[in-house]
């Protein structure tokens, strides 16, 4: 049904694609894995004429195509949902989905024509799709079938999912997945982009794995198994491992009671939550995304809206729940977010401007009456020396943080919350897009500053990660701490079937 | 106060709207795709001097009129490829387009009548008749069945909520806003058209006196839809009129008559007279991930 | 490290050059020679001491709006608002100096400084209040507040404060002790006609504060933090609502400071519609000078010049007018606005 030969595309330096070939067979689930930034992604946009290649074949139907656009691979029965939906909110399902090939005339489009087929294919699969409804009313995993459903409107035979199930609570991946045997029943061809070796194993027929741009293997699922598939993945035998002495615990820095947060919208995001962090251990919070771990880390920054917040927050004994940002910080709070492009740097500002950030207030940084100067040459020094000790590079204090590779930034960020020695740190996604040298790096950092006897609350959905890193570690979901776990007792499966409820998948 | 509500009064407020309404609706169409227009001012006064003109030399309205709205898409046009193009700020783009013509018609009266702003008075035949408070008010529907039943305004309101979303359905998205900012030009020019030569009967400096400004404040008034946007422009059409029967006969002074849009707007931003939700996308230039 | 600080050049003349070019077609157009009206626009700007003293006069306003603007920016606010608040200022300036007239000189110019500055700066703050508070877009709010400023101090003039029989919009004169000084009287050569007065160089003084202000303190790294990315701002501790509101209050009582130049250096006393739209072309100085006190003080001489040659524009040639300036400057904002015309190519080259 598709095939790529030897597909490559170049990014600025990145190398996205680098010769990848692979084949997915009709009538066949297809799975795609590898790690974040494998290239999945680019290789599934470039087959739906999202970007062209800069080199190789795509072939459709044993033919070789161009795709100048999406239409063209739409012409030629290919579809995709996107990992983030490509819905405009406000608009109706039907209007949604008749966008761009509208029936009836360009003076009266025949909404009520469309949303008739719109409902008898969304029984055929057993939907449930309301075609009157607004998109914004519907609920993630109903969203998702919205733009299955404007794949299928398009008459599409090959549908390509990127990230189905990373929005989704375990029981709408179920759900999903059961569509999409129901698909491929039907005769239609499904490949599905991911990460998480379970799924893999669960939904498909075959399996290419992708690593540094490159395909790395294609296997049949049933010859395969998840040790083959992620020593593949990862290009080397064992999972990571870290090197940690165990945990000398002291007095609790950080005590959460009956915490919860609700968003904007009303939606509950943390319900009830308690638990306690004392200093000298690292505890780990797993979970699919979308569960609650942002939001846990805000709260206890300070980051959260305080009218939409209930409980307790305790950080060395004192009540802190209301307290700004800045008064936490004072208080010995560091925090590496997880989003360090929006949160965690000024990107156009230059690395000596971003090193101060949360520290701006105070001495060394701000001198003089009120504190209203800022110390140029104790900015200088302090700078270097964290660029020299975080081995930034380049170590350019005047560069702006924009022009730093994604490893770097995220060793500015860490470094600036590290050095000041914070009493209780917050670490989210810490290695999210940093290279193996680089992971190592941060993981030996965090664990020193654990024997340095910080309180440390790490939050990853990279469940190695927090497996070797953390001394204790929860599991969240729906908001909820769902069970507390030995890091070093606990199986995967043990800890998979805590976060997804023990629901399929 | 009896007396007040004439009439008289009620016309009176009907063709002080109609501009502002021409003005909201066409910058309906260009924000509604995601193109802040606040060169509504500008657009009506290029309409009004163009008008003018026109009539002054070709003895007709009606061609006054047609070149107005050529002078309006022109104008919608720059604005356009300023933003979609090469992605200027809208309102930067915006306020100096504004500005352009706070000089530019005045730069050619200059030229064409040796005046300092005004063109030739125009004799009373070749005035426009009341046509354009009508085409004003059925515009309103028109819009309305435009935005939600045809293939343009469905495409439109994609454009401005998630370009993006559009985008990967196939649409060219810069075409689709293109249209939208342009008619923002054809219909603001016809309400500056009847600014010039429908309502006075000549184009005078600045004549436009902040509608631009007013329509932009009906438009979020009314929350960037036609009904309220129109309900909005006949509140404000209503306080000009109010002003203007006012003038010397109340002790009121005129300038708080003439505050009531501005103040209405700030207290609907404010939020105490419900949200005023913009298009979702209005004012950032799309760019292809 | 050169090259940078040159492109940065680069662009704004590169903007200035398109819009003179657009420019000289409309003289063209209309029937004139651009080279003739151009050396008149930008020639008699260059005389002694009449063009200088008038360039100088005329830049004074646009340095402080243009700083205006550019304070906000930073904050990444856009304030449309600058000729509201210099008109708030303006008129309470003037009632400052009518209501205490009786006061020494030494108290009545700081007085009537501190009611320009403090004001503008009420009046810029409440748009950042709403948008802090409510999340009103401060371009909105600003032009609808540009419209009650001039209303209000219309009203007040014209009920209040106007002289008795006067067929135009002004308030009775301010009081002889609030006047400022002309540069005429301590600059030799230099004739007193000329309003040209010391509120120029407070002007520049205003320049190096805000330098200072901005890059120098931590008030100011948080505002340029603000509006370089709130998220980031906000993890930081920077609240950022209090640093909206303080950009537009400072923005405010900048543009304020017009009225020192205009009524207690000039006209000495509020003068309806007195702004030549001051406040817009701040909008155009900011942009042009990368929102930068240098580039604003260098932006300001630009547009400052254009505004007296505008003048000799209108007498001297057969169809031109002083109009053409107000076009230019529109033209500048949109070359400036839509640099990626010129970065076009770079671009599209680095793409690939």
């Amino acid at each position: 049904m598709l095939e790529l030969r030897g597909i490559s595309k170049r990014f600025g330096d990145v190398l996205a694609n680098d010769g990848v070939t692979l084949a997915v067979e009709p009538g066949t689930i297809h799975a795609i894995v590898g790690e974040n930034g494998a290239g999945k992604s680019t290789a599934m946009r470039i087959a739906y004429g999202f970007y062209t290649p800069d080199a190789g074949d795509i072939v459709i139907d044993g033919a070789p195509r161009r795709l100048a656009s999406p239409h063209d691979a739409i012409a030629l029965g290919v579809g995709m949902v996107h990992q983030h939906f490509m819905l405009v909110e406000p608009m109706t399902v039907a209007e949604n989905i008749v966008l761009g090939i509208e029936p009836g005339s360009p003076w009266q489009i025949d909404l009520a024509g469309a949303a008739a087929r719109i409902r008898a294919l969304s029984q055929e699969l057993g939907l449930e799709i309301d075609p009157l409804a607004r998109v914004e009313q519907l609920s993630v995993g109903q969203q998702q079938r919205v733009e299955l459903l404007k794949a299928l409107y398009r008459q599409a035979r090959l549908l390509i999912l990127d990230e189905p199930t990373a929005v989704l609570s375990p029981q709408a991946v179920g759900e999903l997945f059961a569509i999409l045997r129901q698909m491929r029943a039907q005769g239609k061809t499904v490949v599905i982009v991911t990460h998480k070796l379970s799924e893999v194993l669960a939904i498909s027929d075959q399996v290419t794995v992708m690593r540094d741009g490159r395909v790395v293997g294609q296997r049949q699922t049933a010859e395969t198994s998840a040790a083959e598939l992620a020593r593949l993945m990862v290009g080397r035998d064992v999972l990571l491992r870290v090197e940690k002495p165990p945990a000398h615990p002291g007095e609790p820095v950080l005590a959460l009671h009956d915490v919860s947060l609700a968003d904007a919208a009303g939606h509950q995001r943390l319900s009830a939550v308690s638990f306690e962090v004392r200093a000298g251990e690292i505890v780990g919070v797993a979970g699919i995304e979308g569960n609650g771990q942002t939001e846990l880390v805000e709260v206890v920054a300070g980051l959260a809206g305080d009218d939409r917040l209930a409980g307790t927050i305790l950080l060395a004994g004192s009540d802190v729940t209301y307290l700004s940002v800045r008064a936490r910080r004072h208080r010995g709070v560091g925090h590496v977010p997880e989003d360090r492009h929006r949160r965690g740097l000024l990107l156009d500002f230059d690395l000596a401007e971003n090193s101060i950030l949360g520290a701006d207030d105070r001495p060394p940084v701000a001198v003089g009456p009120a504190y209203a100067w800022l110390d140029r040459e104790a900015i200088r020094v302090r700078g270097e020396r964290l660029l020299a000790d975080y081995d930034v590079r380049p170590a350019d204090l005047s560069l702006p943080a924009r022009s730093l590779s994604g490893g770097n930034q995220q060793k500015l960020v860490l470094g600036r919350e590290l050095a000041p020695s914070p009493r209780l740190l917050l670490v989210a996604q810490p290695t999210r897009g940093v290279d193996i040298g680089g992971i190592e790096f941060i993981h030996r950092r965090l664990v020193e500053l654990r024997d340095k006897g910080c309180a440390i609350l790490l939050v990853s959905s990279e469940l190695e990660e927090v497996t070797a890193l953390a001394d204790r570690l929860l599991v969240l979901r729906g908001g909820r701490i769902v069970g507390e776990v030995d890091p070093r007792q606990a199986s995967a499966e043990e800890i998979g079937l805590l976060m997804t409820g023990g629901a399929a998948a | 106060m009896g007396q007040i509500l004439t009439l008289a009064f009620l016309f009176s407020a009907l063709r002080l709207s109609t501009p502002l309404l021409l003005a909201a609706l066409g910058g309906l169409y260009s924000e509604r795709g995601g193109v802040i227009n606040i060169a509504l001012e500008a657009l009506l006064l290029a309409g009004a001097f163009t008008a003018a003109v026109v009539t002054h030399f070709a003895g007709n309205p009606w061609l006054g009129l047609l070149a107005a709205i050529a002078a309006g898409a022109a104008v919608a046009l720059v604005h356009g490829i300023a933003c979609i193009r090469f992605r200027a700020d809208q309102v930067v783009s915006g306020t100096a387009i504004n500005i352009v013509f706070l000089g530019l018609p005045q730069l050619l009266a200059g030229a064409f009548f040796a005046s300092t702003g005004a063109t030739p008075q125009l004799p009373k035949g070749q005035l426009l008749p009341n046509a354009p408070i009508v085409l004003a008010f059925a515009l309103v529907p028109v819009t309305w069945y435009v935005l939600n039943r045809t293939r343009f305004g469905l495409r439109l309101r994609a454009v401005g909520e998630n370009p993006e979303a559009a985008d990967t359905a196939g649409l060219d998205v810069a075409r689709v806003r293109y249209a939208g900012v342009v008619l923002s030009g054809v219909l603001a020019a016809i309400g500056g058209a009847y600014l010039s030569i429908g309502q006075a009967s000549l184009f005078t400096r600045n004549m436009s006196a902040g509608r631009g400004f007013i329509a932009l404040a009906a438009l979020i008034f009314g929350k960037w839809r036609p009904v309220q946007t129109m309900l909005a422009c006949l509140l404000f059409g209503a306080a000009d009129a109010l002003s203007i029967q006012m003038q010397g006969v109340s002790r009121i002074p005129v300038q708080f008559i003439q505050l009531i849009p501005y103040v209405l707007t700030l207290v609907v931003l404010a939020g105490f007279i419900g949200q005023s939700r913009a298009p979702r996308a209005l004012g950032i230039p799309y760019v292809k991930k | 490290m050169k090259a940078p600080a040159l492109r940065q050049l680069l662009f704004p003349l590169a903007a200035v050059l398109a819009a003179f070019a657009a420019g000289a077609l409309l003289v063209l157009a209309v029937g004139d020679r651009p080279l003739i009206t151009y050396s008149l626009l930008l020639g008699s700007a260059a005389t002694w001491p009449d063009g200088i003293g008038y360039t100088l006069f005329y830049a004074t306003p646009l340095i402080f709006t243009g700083l205006a603007v550019a304070v906000a920016f930073r904050c990444g606010l856009l304030n449309i608002g600058a000729e509201g608040q210099l008109c708030v200022a303006a008129f309470v300036t003037a009632w400052a100096g009518i209501t205490f007239a009786a006061l020494p000189s030494l108290a009545l110019v700081p007085l009537c400084c501190l009611a320009a500055i403090l004001s503008g700066g009420v009046w810029g703050a409440i748009p950042g209040v709403l948008k802090a508070r409510f999340g009103a877009h401060e371009v909105i709010t600003t032009i609808m507040l540009n419209f009650v400023a001039v209303a209000l101090a219309s009203y007040f003039t014209q009920y209040h404060y106007k002289p008795v029989g006067d067929p135009i919009l002004e308030t009775v004169p301010i009081g002889e002790g609030a006047h400022i000084a002309r540069l005429g009287r301590f600059v030799p050569g230099f004739p007193e006609r000329l309003p040209t007065n010391v509120a120029f160089f407070l002007a520049l003084l205003a320049c190096v504060l805000v330098y200072l202000f901005l890059w120098r303190t931590r008030f100011g790294y948080a505002i340029r933090a603000t509006g370089a990315s709130p998220a980031a701002a906000q993890y930081g501790g920077i609240s950022t609502g209090r640093q909206i509101v303080l950009a537009m209050a400072l923005s405010g009582g900048l543009a304020g400071m017009v009225a020192i130049n205009e009524v207690l250096g000039y006209r000495y006393r509020y003068y309806d519609s007195f702004s030549a739209g001051y406040g817009f072309t701040g909008i155009a100085v900011a942009l042009l000078g990368r929102n930068h006190p240098l580039g604003v003080v260098l932006a300001s001489l630009l547009f400052g010049a254009l505004l007296r040659g505008g003048l000799f524009v209108d007498i001297f040639t057969e169809h031109v007018s002083k109009d053409l300036v107000m076009v230019l400057q529109g033209l500048i904002i949109l070359f400036v606005a839509a640099e990626a015309l010129f970065r076009g190519r770079l671009r599209r080259r680095a793409v690939r």
